[in-house]
């Protein structure tokens, strides 16, 4: 049995994985920004190990603005905080944050989008106006005010407010797809069986959609890296006594850092930028193996 | 066609009241209440009650919405504690200023997208069409902050091409065509900063209709009846791919008040956006309702702008 499956692989259209492996291979770009990413969120989570963050954040004048080398490697911000130390402490939070923000918002629109697009009825109707309403209404606004008037504001409560917002996108998509999938010959032949509903939409829906999705969470985990970070840099995401990249970067709305400290806000930028360009490449490349009609290889 | 714009505006309805209903609780939510600001530690408690009874702070909340709503719809939003005036004279001012500001960002994202994405469209595959849709994908990847920082860094800063912040010089006499070139000089940068952020969604969609059409019959025909290539993408082509283009009007405006909040904070432009995060760092909680509000609803208009330009574009997707 398992001798035959394997054979058929072997001779057969090459799948998931493969596919996706083969894409990579065709596109460099994406082949470094994975191996890249893979490197960069493995060093910081171990290097974040080997740093006291309350030692870290502790303010000491004497290295204000302290020029990179000095006494840092990449020297130090306005309060003679380690820039290096901020940078890796913060990238850590950012990838965890969206990282968190990413699975929360993938489980609910999974649910609910399956759960819309497979039982159809009033139930769908109703989801949707309200995925619809949360689609209208401007969710930047509305995530900063939450996020002032929490009273005991942490770095859960800031994801749970980001994820309220951000889970209807997933969901919409996971909906459509499960709305065309429940249509087919296989669902109706189970549902005939009398495989019950829980079961089908488990075992049998959600794995047709599970390639799209890997795209959609990809995609998604770069956008929140986007958000999180520019809500930190607006002052309405980590508080400042968390490391953020997104703080690090608000210190160049003093025009002095700006032009002459460049090297407290230009290092974390830079980051971002690497992060977001990285993450979106290798959803790119993903986005073709699923979509037969892009692939490059 | 009247049809489906009333079935539209219909539609909007419901989704104001949610809307208003959410910023009414948020409002009732926030700490403090209308007389921050006026009263001092001598103020008589007595005398507080009796102004939340002659404002209806203690009626029932239906109540106190409807009367909110009503208050709302003649444009009184209360009074601003920070500045000491009328919020809706306060929003009136900076939404002028965020008007000019996505008025010339949307006139250049257009003369910048639909050059690039037809040129991308016809040379498909080739050179310049790779750099095209290389560099689409660097301007949706990258965040909106960190684009204008550097922005404002290089050609703020170390070039001195551009101001480095507020809409007008104060030196300028106002009603002069030097005033209005000086606050044009202002809206520029940060202008730009948006429409090079906001051309991917425009640039990708152009590029593939014409790839599509490219294979269409009548091109075809038009092909067969001698006309030369050149006409045939001026001509027919784009006034095809065109129509769609326009319907983006909505979306580009909704995309557009999302990243005002950065794009203002950033170029230290005095629109909504800006007042915004000024408003919440001060909790000035009666100005941060009208801008929800107002946010919200120019989001539906804008969406309802999309809506009405599709379906007069394309009858196929009217409202049944």
């Amino acid at each position: 049995m398992r001798r035959k499956k394997k054979r058929y692989r072997k001779n057969g259209r090459p799948r998931g994985i493969g596919v996706a492996f083969r894409e990579f291979q065709k596109d460099k770009i994406a082949l470094v920004s994975l191996f890249l990413l893979v490197l960069f969120i493995l060093f910081v989570f171990i290097a974040s190990f080997f740093i006291d963050q309350e030692q870290l954040m502790r303010i000491n004048l004497y290295d204000r603005y302290s020029r990179p080398g000095e006494k840092y490697l990449l020297g130090a911000d306005q309060g003679g905080k380690d820039i290096l130390g901020q940078l890796i402490i913060g990238a850590r939070n950012s990838v965890s944050i969206a990282l968190a923000i990413t699975l929360i918002t993938g489980f609910i629109g999974i649910v609910v989008g399956l759960i819309c697009g497979y039982f159809g009825g009033w139930v769908d109707y109703i989801i949707m106006r309200i995925i619809d309403f949360f689609v209208t209404i401007p969710s930047l606004l509305f995530i900063i005010v939450f996020v002032t008037l929490v009273p005991k504001y942490s770095i859960t409560s800031f994801i749970l407010i980001m994820s309220l917002f951000l889970w209807t996108g997933t969901a919409r998509l996971v909906r459509s797809k499960a709305l065309s999938e429940s249509k087919r010959d296989y669902v109706s032949a189970s549902k005939t069986l009398g495989t019950s509903d829980f079961v089908i939409l488990r075992r049998e829906v959600a794995p047709n959609l599970s390639s799209l999705l890997i795209v959609e969470l990809t995609l998604n985990f770069a956008g929140n890296v986007g958000i999180e970070t520019g809500l930190s840099y607006l002052g309405f995401g980590l508080p400042p006594t968390t490391p953020s990249l997104g703080t690090l970067v608000s210190y160049a709305n003093n025009p002095a850092v700006l032009q002459q400290y460049w090297w407290v806000w230009l290092p974390a930028s830079l980051l971002i930028l690497f992060m977001m360009l990285a993450i979106n490449y290798i959803g790119q490349a993903l986005r073709r193996s699923v979509d037969v009609k892009q692939r490059l290889g | 066609m009247w049809k489906t714009i009333v079935r539209r505006l219909i539609l909007m309805v419901p989704q104001l009241i949610a809307l208003s209903i959410i910023v009414f609780v948020m409002a009732k939510m926030m700490p403090g209440d209308p007389f921050t600001g006026m009263i001092t530690p001598d103020t008589d408690p007595a005398r507080i009650e009796e102004l939340k009874e002659e404002l209806g702070l203690n009626d029932p909340l239906p109540i106190q919405y409807v009367r909110w709503v009503k208050n709302a719809l003649q444009g009184d939003f209360g009074k601003s504690y920070t500045f000491q005036r009328d919020v809706t004279s306060l929003i009136g001012e900076r939404a002028l200023n965020t008007f000019w500001l996505s008025f010339v960002s949307v006139i250049l994202l257009y003369l910048l997208a639909i050059p690039l994405g037809i040129l991308a469209g016809r040379y498909q595959q080739s050179r310049l069409d790779k750099f095209i849709v290389f560099y689409s994908f660097i301007t949706y990847a990258i965040p909106t902050f960190v684009l204008s920082l550097l922005f404002l860094y290089i050609f703020g800063y170390k070039l001195q091409w551009f101001p480095t912040g507020g809409s007008v010089d104060i030196e300028v006499e106002p009603g002069t065509i030097q005033y209005i070139w000086n606050r044009f000089y202002h809206i520029l940068l940060p202008a730009i900063t948006y429409a090079i952020l906001g051309t991917t969604g425009v640039i990708q969609y152009l590029r593939s209709e014409i790839i599509d059409a490219k294979t269409m019959d009548y091109v075809r025909t038009a092909r067969s009846k001698g006309v030369p290539m050149r006409k045939i993408y001026t001509k027919h082509i784009f006034r095809n791919s065109f129509i769609p283009i326009a319907a983006f009007l909505g979306f580009t405006i909704t995309g557009l008040l999302g990243g005002s909040i950065f794009i203002e904070t950033i170029f230290g432009y005095p629109g909504m956006g800006q007042l915004f995060v000024s408003s919440i760092a001060s909790r000035d909680y009666s100005v941060i309702c009208a801008l929800v509000m107002l946010y919200g609803f120019l989001t539906l208009l804008g969406s309802l702008l999309s809506d009405i330009i599709l379906s007069i574009v394309d009858p196929r997707i009217r409202i049944e």
